[in-house]
């Protein structure tokens, strides 16, 4: 559903943006946690939700193929955000947590990114963020995990959707020191973070309200975290892939202002279980080629060639136009595309490249 | 002989000579179009910006969903947002809550406070949403946030940051003040603040005020809302759009159309003024135009020429009209506010509009209307026979075919038989048209009644009181009654009007004086600053009170808005001790009741309000359900009460019952007798000695009597406005019909000079034609209005408001008004006979042969 022209204001998403995008999140207030290397995630809880840290989110995406073969591509994002206000408003509408969801299609027969997003308080059981196992909820857009391990995802927008299960074929893959992400140079800049690469996808789409039987495969991750960035960081360059050969690469750069590298990570993941972790010298993230948007007129590097310790791969977008612009509801601009990766000129994966913090935020 | 000439040098010839008379029509048109024009552009406005404000409050929702009550259960809006068919459920909290330090406005100390979901109204009422300072996003969903529209922030004088003071119940609270609004229309005075904070704040937990619902594409409205309707029951209202704004519109529609109504009569006056001038000079040009058709003229041209004459004083008095009525709509929006004191239409600004089509019309109306005073004497003028019209003395005769008796008493009568009739649409249409009959009936049966009525004063007069101006006065007015007629006519209308608003007025206000002592016997009134509806005193507080010293009594009220129709305003309900034995010891009852003591045990009754009656049609004995409960319950109409404050209805019912259905125990206000020798003054000490002895607003029952009549008098300061207006085109009159008849009468009084008349003796005959014409215009007038002001007071009133009121006269008003009337009748005759006696009596006689 979209908002409409005049809310100008919701900057909500914003916050949670510029807590993303360098702005330095509020100091921690005692109620919520910090990210510590010392906790062990442990599973099934580590897959529900978080209350006691800011901000969190599951986010999921993945290309898909249609049954005449046609590719499509996809993103499903729920966050869920502490206001870290209203603890002792006894108020079934008080606002302790908010539920944000954005979901975007990328179709080459449009060339153009579909998407959509909702935002609610939790409450009244309409919208929730459950501990214990995943399991999101906003209005009629849901995300569950059910106890097999199997994800279901059904999200209906005024003139698309999707309903897609996402069944694991890898273990869960802990990201950084066992699952404790650093995001900068200081220790308290981190998350918590896992993925699940390689899930296998089945379901439909809904193209015109009109369903399109799908499959393929997809990407998930889960993170959260309390202080997330460094003051200085712009903006990031992230990129989550599924490889030909079911190994699996995560890869992403923290930007400052000036348009530094001020952290970098990177992961492969083989078949077998084996991680190879890169320092943040041994990655690098270079420009091929550049699109200009015609509506916010930010230049995205699409094409990228990213260096991770003697491996070089090339990004390639599904198609150009797949920028997310939510500027008259949410204010969040940034590129989230479906891209294929190449190794030595041949085929080697497909993923998701996100490129955020190319766009100054408008002044509303 | 160019024919356009000699019709310009006759109209310019004639204003010149008579431009006083001419001034006087133009200035009776140009005031009653003003005053038609004015009042319509201020009611629009009003109305508009009222309409507009509240709509934007509930944005572009397909349906909404209220309580009966004020407010309802919360679980309702999971149920609504998870019902099929609905794509968006937004919940709203809406609250008016007093300021502290604006108490001493009445009528006008409530803030409205809208808790919204952000992310909800967002999609249906996104005007309504907070605009925080940058970087400050939270503040929207914060619980120590508000945000202020900009004539709220004027209002409070508080700017973005700083802090706020309200009361919540018995707790002072303070806010923050967060920002402005997205928008919020000129003048609208509104807060927003998050939903859950709003609950918490105020101490509303658990409860919404309203659910706006959008529904899904392709989901039919109507049967969507008739099958919600029925899930819901009886505890809830599912209403559209149209449906509110069918509501909004009913509430001031009585108002409105009595408003207009007024300025009708000042129109219809306006008219009656131009005929009177216009009757009077041609009569006076009857041997000119006679001249005119021997010469040839011929009886179209004749016609034309009048209706030409007409015309232009039409389209110069309404143009002159619409501009002086533009300008005091505007100034009066100024300086009285667009509901003009009246209360109406509370907390918004509106603007002027100009609508150049309304303008039309207007100016339309203005001509028609001048056309139709010049067109009747236009045909006298033309079908006259020249030859009997050059002779002298044929004006009287010209006069009489204007004043057909059968015409005057048909009027009468079918104004009587108006009287008889129902309400159309609930508007006294029949009431109005008795009103503009009787004057009309009225001023046509004057000649008569002149002629009459003097003949027989000069027959039966005692020989010793007989003398000369005396005799030629009284004969004058017996034989030459239709030029008479006509002078009383101005008189007649004026004074008749004036007369019935008068008494109107006292009446009501009288009754209202009456009312307040009955409604307000007790000393003191305790309420708490707080959200109005939403009771106040907590069983705990009720306590605290009870047991402070220095009261004989205590009762205690709970007060609330029940919407019982969803198309109707809300009514009032109250609940509070009444003697069930004999109400008459508690309500200001009607004759209309059960015989006291007949009351059944077990049957929990219920007094009604007149306006119940009126729109719902309950009567004493019947059944009536009321949903205040979780079940709706049947109680018995045990009679009907008086109630001048609430003209949407109001039902009092006995607190016990209410407790014992509802099991809410909190009250909002409580009525407190003191004991003897106790004071005022330290029976509020007392008071204020209570833990929340400063939320407390108390009010002695004697401020409260003279607030409220202050508060009739500020909305009855248009009538007084238009009542002087009436009295000075009446006084117009007076003078422009007088002057014009003396000099119409220069050969008359040149003949009476000839026979040895003295010049004194002749001034003396006017002044004493002008005090009998007026004292009879004051007496018909007096008789008129009182019949007038019985339609007013016991058909208009009962029929636009649902009151019913006692007749007053206010005596000494009448009096003043008559003799002030009859003293300037009498100067004016005088000082316009004075021109017409001078020096040139020969001149006037040998003018005659």
């Amino acid at each position: 559903m979209m908002w409409s022209k005049h809310s100008s204001g919701i900057i909500v998403f914003v916050t949670l943006f510029f807590s993303v995008l360098g702005i330095e999140v509020m100091a921690e207030s005692g109620r919520l946690k910090p990210v510590t290397p010392d906790y062990k995630l442990s599973f099934p809880v580590d897959f529900g939700a978080h209350d006691d840290f800011r901000i969190e989110w599951w986010y999921i995406t993945g290309w898909l193929e249609t049954e005449d073969k046609k590719p499509l591509g996809f993103q499903v994002t729920f966050f869920r955000y502490a206001t870290d206000q209203n603890h002792d408003n006894p108020s079934r509408f008080a606002a302790k947590y908010l539920i944000i969801a954005h979901l975007a299609l990328s179709d080459p027969a449009v060339s153009k990114l579909m998407h959509a997003e909702k935002s609610a308080r939790e409450g009244f059981g309409l919208a929730y963020a459950k501990p214990g196992n995943t399991e999101v909820r906003l209005d009629d857009w849901t995300l569950v995990r059910e106890e097999n391990g199997r994800y279901q995802v059904d999200m209906q927008a005024n003139d698309f959707g999707l309903q897609l299960s996402f069944t694991p074929t890898q273990t869960v893959m802990l990201q950084d020191q066992k699952g404790f992400s650093r995001k900068g140079p200081k220790p308290e800049q981190a998350s918590y973070y896992y993925s699940e690469p390689q899930l296998s996808v089945t379901g439909r789409i809904l193209r015109h309200n009109k369903p399109v039987v799908v499959n393929g495969s997809a990407w998930l991750d889960h993170e959260w975290s309390t202080a997330y960035l460094d003051s200085d960081a712009d903006g990031w360059d992230w990129v989550g892939a599924n490889l030909n050969d079911g190994s699996a690469l995560m890869a992403f750069q923290i930007r400052s202002k000036n348009g530094e590298k001020i952290w970098g990570y990177a992961a492969i993941r083989d078949v077998s279980g084996n991680m190879t972790f890169f320092e943040p010298d041994q990655i690098e993230f270079t420009p091929i080629r550049t699109w200009r948007s015609p509506q916010t007129d930010a230049i995205y590097p699409v094409a990228m060639r990213i260096r991770t310790g003697d491996i070089e791969w090339v990004l390639t977008p599904l198609f150009d136009d797949q920028e997310l612009d939510s500027r008259q509801s949410t204010a969040a601009v940034y590129w989230e595309g479906a891209v294929k990766l190449t190794k030595d000129n041949m085929p080697a994966g497909h993923g998701y490249l996100e490129l955020t913090g190319y766009v100054k935020p408008l002044a509303l | 002989m160019n024919l356009t000439a000699l019709y310009r040098w006759l109209l310019l010839g004639e204003w010149r000579a008579h431009w006083i008379q001419v001034m006087v029509a133009l200035i009776a048109i140009a005031v009653g179009v003003a005053m038609a024009f004015s009042i319509h552009l201020i009611n629009t406005a009003a109305f508009n910006e009222f309409s507009a404000a509240s709509k934007s409050l509930s944005g572009q929702s397909d349906l909404q969903v209220h309580g009966r009550k004020a407010l309802f259960d919360e679980a309702l809006y999971p149920l609504l947002a998870n019902h099929d068919g609905v794509a968006l459920a937004n919940p709203v909290l809406e609250l008016d809550v007093a300021v502290p330090g604006k108490l001493q406005n009445r009528n006008d100390y409530k803030l409205k406070i809208i808790g919204i979901d952000t992310f909800r109204a967002m999609q249906i009422a996104p005007d309504l949403l907070g605009l925080p300072e940058e970087g400050k996003t939270l503040d929207r969903f914060a619980s120590d946030t508000i945000f202020l529209s900009p004539a709220a922030m004027e209002w409070l004088r508080v700017k973005q940051d700083d802090s706020l003071q309200l009361h919540a119940g018995l707790e002072a609270i303070t806010l923050r003040v967060a920002g402005g609004l997205v928008r919020a229309r000129a003048g609208q005075r509104i807060a927003v603040m998050d939903i859950g904070a709003a609950q918490w704040r105020f101490q509303q937990l658990g409860v919404l005020s309203r659910i706006e619902l959008k529904l899904q594409d392709g989901v039919n409205h109507a049967a969507f809302k008739a099958r919600l309707m029925e899930e819901l029951g009886e505890s809830y209202v599912v209403t559209e759009q149209l449906d509110q704004e069918k509501r909004i519109a009913n509430m001031s529609r009585a108002y409105r159309v009595n408003l207009n109504m007024l300025a009708l009569v000042a129109l219809f006056t306006g008219t009656f003024l131009v005929f009177s001038t216009q009757a009077l000079s041609v009569i006076r040009r009857r041997h000119q135009f006679a001249l005119l058709r021997v010469l040839g003229v011929t009886r179209q041209q004749l016609l034309r020429q009048v209706a030409v004459e007409g015309m232009i004083l039409g389209i110069l008095g309404s143009l002159s009209g619409l501009v002086l009525g533009y300008t005091v709509a505007e100034l009066a929006i100024q300086f009285l506010g667009g509901d003009l004191g009246s209360n109406f239409f509370p907390g918004v600004k509106p603007s002027i509009h100009f609508d150049p089509l309304i303008a039309l019309l207007f100016l339309g109306v203005g001509i028609v209307v001048t056309l139709m005073g010049s067109i009747i004497p236009a045909l006298e003028a033309a079908r006259a026979k020249p030859a009997s019209a050059l002779r002298s003395g044929s004006e009287d005769t010209a006069m009489a075919k204007l004043s057909a008796p059968w015409f005057a008493i048909g009027c009468l009568a079918v104004a009587l038989l108006f009287t008889q009739l129902p309400p159309v649409f609930e508007l006294p249409v029949f009431g109005y048209l008795a009103i503009s009959l009787l004057l009309i009936g009225g001023i046509a049966l004057m000649p008569h009644f002149t002629a009459w009525f003097f003949s027989v004063f000069l027959t039966y007069m005692p020989k010793k009181h007989r003398n000369t101006v005396l005799i030629l006065a009284l004969a004058r007015l017996a034989n030459a009654p239709n030029q008479a007629a006509i002078a009383l006519g101005g008189i007649l209308a004026s004074f008749s009007l004036m007369v019935a608003m008068a008494i109107m007025v006292t009446s009501f206000r009288i009754s209202i004086d009456n009312w307040l002592g009955q409604v307000l016997p007790a000393d003191l009134y305790v309420r708490i600053v707080t959200s109005g509806d939403q009771g106040g005193f907590e069983p705990a507080a009720q306590q605290a009170i009870v047991a402070q010293p220095g009261f004989t009594r205590i009762d205690f009220f709970r007060v609330q808005q029940l919407l019982w129709d969803p198309d109707r305003p809300e009514i009032t309900l109250f609940a509070r001790p009444v003697d069930r034995a004999d109400p008459r010891n508690t309500l200001p009852m009607t004759d209309d009741m059960l015989a006291p003591g007949s009351i059944p045990d077990g049957v929990m009754p219920v007094w009604i309000s007149e306006a119940i009656v009126d729109l719902y049609g309950y009567r004493v004995g019947d059944k009536i359900t009321l949903p205040i409960a979780k079940t709706a319950s049947e109680f018995l109409v045990a009679g009907v009460w008086r109630d001048y404050g609430r003209q949407f209805g109001a039902i009092q019912m006995l607190l016990s019952d209410y407790q014992k259905l509802t099991g809410d125990l909190r009250i909002n206000t409580a009525a407190m007798w003191l004991k003897n020798g106790v004071t005022m003054e330290q029976a509020v000490d007392v008071l204020r000695q209570l833990p929340f002895g400063s939320a407390l607003e108390i009010s002695r029952a004697s401020d409260l009597r003279a607030l409220s009549l202050e508060i009739f008098d500020r909305s009855f300061a248009v009538t007084y406005l238009l009542e002087i207006i009436a009295v000075v085109i009446g006084l117009l009159g007076v003078a422009a019909s007088f002057s014009a008849q003396t000099l119409a009468r220069v050969k008359e009084f040149g003949m009476l000079r000839h026979i040895g008349v003295l010049r004194r003796q002749i001034l003396a005959l006017l002044a004493a034609e002008g005090g009998f014409l007026t004292s009879l215009g004051i007496l018909l007038g007096f008789i008129l209005g009182w019949g007038i002001s019985l339609i007013l007071v016991f058909i208009v009133n009962p029929q636009s408001f649902h009151w019913t009121m006692q007749l007053y006269l206010p005596w000494r008003w009448l009096f003043a008004i008559a003799v002030i009337l009859l003293i300037s009748a009498a100067l004016t005759a005088l000082l316009s006979g004075r021109s017409a006696v001078s020096n040139q009596v020969i001149r006037a006689v040998r003018e005659d042969w």
